[in-house]
């Protein structure tokens, strides 16, 4: 079986911590919904549109894939972005993660 | 007054199929969306995007499905009222409903379908204090409606997508004085556009606030100022202006439809899974708008709820009138 993900969600300045599998083919995103954090709408259901599942990521993010155009076009549009801040439905739950640590916006 | 059986809210692949299953059932149907073409999301967000999962077409591009959709519909000949939004909805009595929209268009129907999708997509709004002090006319817009509005006016425009880029050379060209506020100190859009604004910003036409932030709006009744706030710099300057432009995107919002007495569960309508009627007797909501036990928001499973609340309203509006199941291979499809 493979290693769990270990991530680290702030969220309102709580820390909060969950393991997540990396080899069922899951999104930061959805993960989160899971988790239930409903702060995290993810509204377009991961097309990288709506902007409601915005993350910052803390650690870990050299290991993230790179963002895509869609991605990009979007964080571009919003009003408040940080260096690391992420659409958490275009981040992969997949092995090359292993500890990830993230706020959500 | 627009009257016709069933409102359809939503020109979406949910609410398009409605008007084929209302049609065998021999209904009328008039759709009504805030876009000014119908396909919804399909056509507005990922039009040349491959669908792999609808019944029959290994593949079909989202903007071929909208207009095969289309035309399958021809034989119904729905109305439409494309570009308003539905601000209410009212329940006059049984079979009975007013629909209202922002622009004044009423729609008389004896039941109600609901395919909004994922609602109205709206401006997003920076966080800045009092912007809602200059809505309305009085000096912040969210969308160029007609750029003659902005014709030997100071501008200010802020955001940094395609939107704002393109806005930003169109207006340099009529308005006296242009400034693009944007907070990062790049475009990451069209190259094309990124060129020609930085372009006019070397010529002056354009004064180009990068790494850059509105703080403050400031005036007396109408928008007089915006304070602009540097990141690096830790300075602050006051920028004299008679229309500021906010070009932030669109986020999706259920918007009016929360105000209509639905059962609403994080955005969503809650309905009876049986034949999606909502809590409001002959409101029906079908496709990603609506949530109940096991929801899949797929466009396939919308096409199903089309299918069951269709023959759910024709037994609302012709109480005790039995209905035999025709299927189009036995009597095919008799238009209007």
């Amino acid at each position: 079986m493979a290693d769990n993900i270990q991530i680290t969600v702030i969220n309102k300045g709580v820390e909060n911590h969950f393991e997540a599998p990396d080899d069922i083919g899951l999104n930061l995103m959805e993960f989160l919904k899971a988790t239930e954090h409903q702060e995290v709408e993810g509204m377009c259901g991961g097309m990288a549109i709506c902007a409601t599942c915005h993350v910052r990521v803390l650690d870990g993010i050299s290991l993230l894939d790179e963002i895509n155009d869609d991605e990009a076009a979007t964080l571009e549009t919003l009003p408040q972005v940080f260096d690391n801040s992420r659409l958490s439905c275009q981040i992969k739950l997949n092995e090359k993660l292993k500890n990830l640590k993230i706020e959500i916006i | 007054m627009i009257t016709t059986d069933i409102s359809i809210i939503g020109a979406g692949p949910a609410g398009l199929f409605a008007v084929f299953e209302a049609g065998l059932l021999k209904l009328r149907t008039h759709i009504i969306d805030y876009l000014p073409k119908p396909g919804g999301q399909l056509s507005e967000v990922y039009p040349k995007k491959p669908i792999y999962d609808i019944p029959g077409y290994p593949t079909i591009l989202a903007q071929e499905l909208v207009d095969n959709l289309l035309k399958q519909n021809e034989p119904f000949k729905p109305g439409y009222t494309l570009g308003e939004r539905i601000d209410s909805l009212e329940k006059r009595g049984e079979h009975d409903f007013i629909l209202t929209t922002d622009k004044g268009t009423q729609i008389n129907s004896k039941a109600v379908i609901i395919a909004g999708g994922l609602g109205c997509f709206e401006p997003r709004k920076p966080e800045v204090p009092e912007l809602n002090r200059f809505e309305g006319g009085k000096g912040i817009n969210y969308m160029v409606l007609d750029p003659e509005k902005f014709r030997n006016k100071k501008l200010v425009l802020a955001g940094g997508g395609d939107s704002a880029l393109d806005w930003t050379i169109y207006l340099s060209q009529i308005a006296s004085e242009v400034t693009l506020v944007h907070r990062s100190e790049s475009f990451r859009g069209a190259p094309d556009s990124v060129n020609k604004v930085l372009e006019l910003s070397k010529q002056g036409r354009v004064n180009l606030l990068l790494n850059s932030n509105l703080a403050q709006v400031n005036g007396n009744g109408v928008l007089k100022e915006v304070i602009v706030q540097n990141k690096n710099a830790d300075d602050s300057r006051a920028i004299a202006t008679d229309e500021l432009i906010l070009l932030f995107g669109l986020s999706p919002k259920l918007g009016p439809i929360e105000n209509w007495g639905l059962n609403i569960e994080k955005n969503s309508i809650e309905v009876n899974p049986e034949d999606y009627s909502t809590n409001v007797e002959g409101v029906y909501a079908i496709g990603d708008i609506n949530t109940y036990k096991n929801k899949l928001k797929l466009i396939l499973c919308g096409f199903h709820e089309a299918s069951i609340a269709s023959h759910s309203i024709y037994k609302y509006i012709n109480p005790g009138v039995k209905y035999n199941l025709k299927y189009t291979t036995v009597n095919g499809v008799n238009a209007f």
